[in-house]
């Protein structure tokens, strides 16, 4: 097993090498260099130029590239332009709040995607099975943002009985989990959880058909194991695949709450992105990428570890 | 019992219909997408047709008029927040709306099934370097590399779609790869590699053939994701700028009118949602037909 990690990690370094450089890049692949934007209008060429060389810009790209590798693997991700304070400050900051709600948003989709996977796989074709299948269907093909502003519609502006952006009373920007910040965040991760929601109920539909398919579930009711006995073995054989959808849904989550954020005034990574990309602060865009892509690229690890540890036919090569 | 002999023998042998023939008719039966196709025709034929059916010009509007409920006459959608006919912009936004979600799918469709058919064909070395490349991409979620990749290049409408060609390529490389890899050890390929056929000449008789199916499949399921995508970029503002009738974007500059206006303001996301299950709809439909399991 120890050896069976190893190899992953092993494994994982050069997509992690690669993430970095598409983060670097990402810079570079804006218009102009990455200073035109934060010096005056008014500077001289000569003024540029000697900016330029304070900033390192005038070093061959591949010398940059492994200057910038060595400060982020010793923890800086430079300066954010608009605010001046290290990019790994805000990032963290921000990364704690966008964890809490893609966390809850998992796991209501975790308990209603199980549900509703279980009920259409084991009562395959049924109207139950239509209504779930119709349920996953609307989960993956409504637009996310979209259903923020309809709840916000119907829970705040009519009904009144949720806030409709933010975190916390009187713009708290920690979230807290007392019942004041508990309000703000349900209408969030609800409409966060339709995704996982759709994903993980079809996953587990298709899976639980197929093991109630097997020749051993046969042989089980053959033997003579009730209806709960053999539920017990679709769980076991079911469990591994799920809790990978699931870890994977939260990586997901996490890198793609942007909209969502954006729509509550969430604030997350995704806030902080959309204010990285309006002022062009293209430090904290990198930085705020960065983290989130390593992030994701971990807790694949992990999934692949834990998948394996619950189920270690899948080893892979 | 000679003539039912006779009969029998005189009765010619009907031919088996062609595989696209059994398809088409397997999906005509699937009545969920036959309506999701109808519904996916009337919104492209709308939209083609803007000029001819629109009831007003979508840039003109009056700001005495702003903000109409629906059913004002006049105003059968109501009007936005500039006072322009809502009906009107929602049948022009399908333009830019659908042309942005389906051109990055399309685009990444050919060079997707390129990279990934060339992996799985030459196979070895090549192909570990080319799929641990498109294993990097897939470290992004890909609502992250589009924005990240928008958000660096700028808004506008053909940075949008080159973002987000290039966050389906991986995908629909690596099923490529997949199928490729498959159908290359199958025996017919062996015996025409034997019988002395060239790479070129395989891959055109063998591999496409049977490759192209299931990449295509997969591609129509990425068109639904692909419409989010585009419209939530013009949401947050780095697609589509105004004053250019889009959904995304119009849901953006009617977010502030949900509290005078919400079911006006919430129209352009329901058009955005209409044609995205659609869609997703006509592709199950359609992999059901073609009987593709991936």
């Amino acid at each position: 097993m120890l050896l069976y990690i190893l190899k992953r990690i092993v494994y994982v370094t050069p997509v992690a090498l690669g993430v970095s450089v598409i983060c670097f890049l990402l810079v570079h692949l804006a218009p102009g260099d990455p200073l035109t934007s934060v010096m005056p209008i008014d500077a001289t060429a000569e003024q540029q130029a000697e900016m330029r060389a304070a900033y390192g810009f005038d070093r061959p790209l591949i010398v940059q590239y492994f200057l910038w590798l060595w400060k982020v693997l010793h923890a800086d991700l430079g300066n954010s332009i608009a605010t001046g304070r290290p990019v790994l400050t805000e990032v963290s900051r921000a990364v704690v709040n966008s964890l809490i709600l893609a966390a809850v948003a998992t796991l209501i989709g975790f308990t209603f995607g199980t549900l509703f996977g279980f009920v259409a796989g084991y009562f395959r074709n049924s109207p139950l099975d239509k209504i779930a299948s119709a349920i996953s269907v609307f989960g993956v093909s409504v637009p996310h943002y979209w259903l923020g502003m309809v709840l916000v519609i119907i829970f705040s502006v009519q009904l009144n009985w949720l806030p409709s952006t933010g975190a916390g009373p009187g713009g708290s920007s920690n979230w807290r989990p007392d019942a004041d910040h508990l309000r703000y965040i349900i209408l969030p991760a609800i409409t966060m959880s339709v995704i996982p929601t759709g994903i993980i109920a079809r996953t587990l539909r298709a899976l639980v058909a197929d093991i109630l398919s097997q020749e051993f579930v046969q042989a089980l009711r053959a033997k003579g194991l009730g209806e709960w006995g053999v539920f017990k073995h679709v769980v076991t054989n079911a469990a591994p695949t799920a809790l990978a959808v699931m870890g994977l849904q939260l990586g997901y989550l996490l890198g793609g709450s942007i909209l969502i954020e954006t729509v509550f005034a969430w604030p997350g990574t995704g806030f902080l992105l959309n204010a990285a990309i309006f002022q062009r602060d293209l430090p904290l865009l990198q930085g705020t990428i960065l983290v989130l892509a390593m992030f994701f690229v971990g807790l694949n690890l992990i999934v692949d570890v834990l998948q394996t540890a619950l189920d270690p036919r899948i080893q892979r090569g | 019992m000679a003539a039912i002999a006779d009969a029998a023998i005189v009765v010619p042998a009907k031919a088996s219909k062609g595989y696209w023939a059994s398809v088409g008719s397997r999906l005509i039966k699937d009545k969920v997408a036959m309506v999701a196709l109808t519904i996916i025709l009337l919104i492209v034929l709308a939209a083609i047709l803007a000029p001819y059916i629109a009831p007003a010009d979508p840039f003109r509007g009056s700001m005495i008029r702003r903000l109409r409920p629906i059913g004002t006459p006049g105003y059968p959608l109501g009007a936005d927040e500039l006072g322009r006919d809502m009906l009107t912009r929602l049948i022009y936004g399908g333009r830019l709306s659908i042309f942005m979600g389906v051109v990055p799918v399309l685009a990444a469709f050919v060079v997707g099934s390129g990279i990934g058919i060339f992996a799985g064909y030459v196979g070895g070395w090549v192909n570990t370097l080319l799929m641990r490349i498109i294993d990097v991409f897939f470290a992004f979620p890909s609502v992250l590399l589009a924005i990240a990749l928008s958000g660096a290049l700028g808004a506008g409408i053909l940075n949008s779609i080159v973002s987000l060609t290039i966050v389906f390529i991986p995908q629909i490389a690596r099923v490529a790869e997949s199928v490729t890899t498959q159908i290359r050890t199958r025996d017919y390929v062996e015996a025409a590699r034997v019988s002395g056929a060239g790479a070129f000449t395989i891959v055109r008789v063998h591999v496409l053939g049977n490759v192209l199916g299931p990449i295509f499949v997969y591609s129509t399921g990425l068109i639904s994701v692909s419409m989010i995508l585009a419209s939530g970029l013009s949401f947050l503002g780095l697609g589509v700028k105004p004053p250019e009738p889009e959904w995304g974007l119009m849901l953006n500059t009617l977010r502030t009118a949900i509290y005078t206006q919400p079911l006006v303001a919430a129209l352009p996301g329901l058009m955005i949602f209409m044609t995205s299950i659609s869609f997703n709809l006509f592709s199950d439909g359609l992999r059901s037909a073609m009987e593709v399991k991936q």
